[in-house]
């Protein structure tokens, strides 16, 4: 394992006088959380790998505003917009990939009408790109055979009809891919969206998460696959829930690539 | 004699298609009391929406069997209506079958009738069982209490009478047919209700005449009855199914609109030029200062309300709710009927009142819609997908979060948290942003 990886920031880059093909927005979890900065980090090293010319805010990023907007806080999210797209404007940012689902429909969606026009793009969709321009090979058959689902994000899947980037990534695994009985268009919802991370669940008689998690059970994988530091955590937690962390690890699509490559 | 039944019909035609009129117009005036919204844009792919979606029934298919029934019943209705047109003829100008001229053709267009006549009757049937029998779960939510669930059932009394009385009408007809009995020229293809003709055999043709007029009578005024039930009924979705689908959001349901309200004041705020005292004065010539949110129908946009009243009250939305699901109160539906509701209370308002509407101390928040309700939503629009007509509970839902958490400032606390974490340190956790980039050397 290499543990040096590069992570130029935008201000580094403009010093230089250079600019990036593209800025890779970490978003606040994959900044600050534990487990979603594993994710982080996996995909810098892909990065890393194919060469990709990128960079990083830094601590220029801030909040999209997206969870702030699903409260229902139109006015906090539109100052942080604003404020974001002050910051990409100013370094003429033409391109973004990100590896939250989240960041990825507001900076696609949500900006363009408040002056912040990109191409946005999952990490799921950029990392098949890099695939399929032969910029990344996927070696070593770690992965091969194995048992994995996926869990669509709904602001990737429904929210915005990406289905198939990271099922295909998964697939180059020679893994078996393994289907829930609602996925895609009617996949189950982790429990997270809508703000429902940052507060305790209403009454009713089950979580959320543990729903979404027996469903993947019942498909009996050895790995279930995310997309979104959010569902990551959900997921994880329904494991534990259920005992079963020894058995089935919950990771992201970029870690399988990552890992899959011995990076 | 023959004149008096003629004027009689007109009457009655008039009086149904009346009555009928003047609650299309209510509903119109009730869809109106909506905020303006401009849904115009790309029409090519808004017909082609309303084709494949109302039209088409694309989305009833994604669970077969109910689809398939239901495009049986929905086919019957849509062509057993041709009938109603000779029907409408005969009635007004005293005429017996004024189509039969068209003679194979006929024959084979009252044949089919037939056809889809029963198989409505077996799909209507199995659409019973399994409210009445089977009872699928998405019919027993608590808000499918009292009336939706008459009114599900009644429906198909309804239909199961009109497409009886439409056999039992053309199985009399047939037998004077046959006994060549005056003004029953000899039209049509029988092939289920030829199968009534032994029953008849020992009738006398005033006995026959009496059941085929009696049956004729039921039929049409039935169907008039049928057609002023719609207001009242979640069957109204068979006519706004269509502009539904043709209004409905064509962008990625993944964005939600931004308030241009907002957008305003934000620029005003970060505009370090602005001066804060041209403000007021800029905003004299707007009408009041716009309401963030919505507390009550009128503050949802028209389209919001025709949703309302689009809702089969088919319950796919809720079943594929999460929340729902694991037992919350939320159920999608729920928002849409409460939606409606309140809308015709507000209605009943304006009309018992001159046109004005008085206020009455109620609103959709609250007196309708809890705010657990919408505390319990994941923004994950398993309702939007789900929704055979292109309805979208999600969106009201929205609305009501943005009055509580801008107008009233009422949040759960947790919520609020969250946001003074993004407001003061730029991430919903309470970490530095300097500390952004540490992940890089951990
Ligand atoms: S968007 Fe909200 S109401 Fe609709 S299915 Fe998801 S949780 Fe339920
Ligand atoms: S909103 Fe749509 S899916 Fe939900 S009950 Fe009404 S018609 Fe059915």
């Amino acid at each position: 394992m290499s543990d040096t990886i590069k992570v130029p920031t935008m201000a580094e880059m403009m010093a230089e006088g250079k600019s990036p093909e593209v800025l890779f927005w970490v978003g606040c979890s994959g900044s600050f959380d534990d487990r979603a900065k594993k994710i982080t980090k996996a995909f810098v090293k892909l990065l890393n790998k194919a060469n990709v010319s990128f960079a990083v805010l830094g601590t220029e990023e801030s909040c999209t505003g997206d969870p702030a907007k699903r409260a229902g806080n139109e006015m906090l999210f539109q100052m942080q917009a604003m404020t974001n797209i002050e910051v990409l404007n100013g370094y003429e940012v033409k391109k973004i990939v990100t590896a939250c689902p989240h960041c990825f429909n507001t900076l696609k969606n949500e900006y363009p009408s408040l002056g912040g026009n990109y191409d946005v793009v999952h990490h799921t969709q950029f990392l098949r790109s890099l695939l399929s321009e032969g910029k990344l090979t996927i070696e070593g058959g770690k992965f091969k055979g194995k048992r994995i689902t996926f869990h669509d994000p709904c602001y990737l899947g429904r929210a915005n009809n990406v289905y198939e980037a990271p099922r295909d990534l998964i697939q180059k695994l020679d893994a078996e891919l393994v289907e829930m009985k609602s996925c895609k268009k009617r996949g189950l919802c982790c429990g997270a969206g809508g703000a429902q991370m940052f507060k305790e669940p209403e009454k009713g008689n089950k979580d959320i998460n543990i729903e979404r998690t027996e469903q993947a059970l019942e498909t009996k994988p050895e790995i279930i696959a995310a997309g979104c530091p959010f569902c990551n955590t959900m997921l994880t937690d329904g494991i534990k829930n259920k005992e079963k962390e020894a058995q089935i690890a919950v990771m992201d699509v970029a870690e399988l690539i990552a890992n899959a490559g011995d990076l | 004699m023959s004149y008096i039944s003629q004027i009689l019909f007109a009457v009655v035609l008039v009086a149904g298609i009346g009555y009928f009129a003047i609650n299309v117009k209510k509903l119109v005036r009730n869809i109106r009391l909506g905020r303006a919204i401009d849904r115009t844009d790309n029409k090519a792919e808004r017909w082609k929406n309303m084709v494949r979606i109302a039209l088409g029934q694309q989305k009833m298919v994604v669970r077969p069997l109910a689809g398939f029934l239901h495009i049986i019943v929905y086919a019957g209705f849509i062509i057993i209506n041709i009938e109603v047109l000779e029907i409408i003829i005969d009635g007004l100008f005293g005429t017996h079958r004024i189509f039969s001229f068209l003679g194979g053709f006929y024959s084979f267009l009252i044949a089919s009738f037939e056809i889809l006549a029963v198989l409505v009757i077996v799909a209507v049937a199995v659409f019973w069982a399994r409210r009445n029998i089977v009872k699928l779960k998405r019919f027993f939510y608590p808000e499918m209490k009292g009336w939706p669930k008459s009114d599900g059932n009644i429906i198909l009394y309804f239909e199961a009478v009109l497409m009886c009385l439409f056999l039992a009408m053309n199985g009399a007809d047939y037998s004077l047919q046959q006994m060549g009995a005056e003004h029953y020229t000899m039209a049509g293809s029988f092939p289920v209700s030829q199968f009534l003709v032994p029953w008849f055999e020992n009738y006398s043709t005033a006995t026959l005449i009496f059941i085929e007029r009696t049956a004729w009578w039921l039929h049409i005024v039935g169907i008039l009855a049928f057609l002023n039930y719609l207001y009242f009924s979640k069957h109204l979705h068979i006519l706004l199914a269509f502009p539904n689908t043709w209004y409905a959001n064509l962008k990625p349901k993944g964005e939600f609109n931004n308030l241009e309200s907002v957008t305003k004041e934000v620029q005003l705020m970060m505009d370090p030029n602005a001066d804060p005292f041209a403000a007021p004065a800029e905003d004299k010539g707007d009408d009041m200062p716009e309401k963030f949110g919505a507390s009550d129908v009128s503050d949802l946009n028209w389209v919001q309300l025709l949703n309302a009243y689009t809702c089969t009250e088919c319950g796919r939305c809720t079943s594929e709710c999460p929340a729902s699901q694991t037992g919350k109160k939320l159920s999608p539906r729920k928002i849409m009927m409460d939606t409606r509701d309140r809308l015709e209370e507000v209605g009943k308002n304006i009309d018992a009142n001159k046109g004005e509407f008085k206020e009455d101390g109620k609103q959709l928040l609250d007196d309708y819609i809890s705010r657990e309700e919408l505390w319990a939503c994941t923004t994950c629009n398993a309702c939007v997908e789900a929704c055979p007509v292109s309805i979208n509970p999600l969106s009201i839902i929205m609305d009501m979060r943005r009055y509580l958490v801008m107008e009233q400032s009422a949040a759960p606390m947790e919520l609020n948290n969250m946001m003074g974490n993004i407001e003061n340190n730029a991430a919903p956790w309470p970490y530095n942003q300097m500390d952004r980039l540490n992940w890089k050397n951990e």
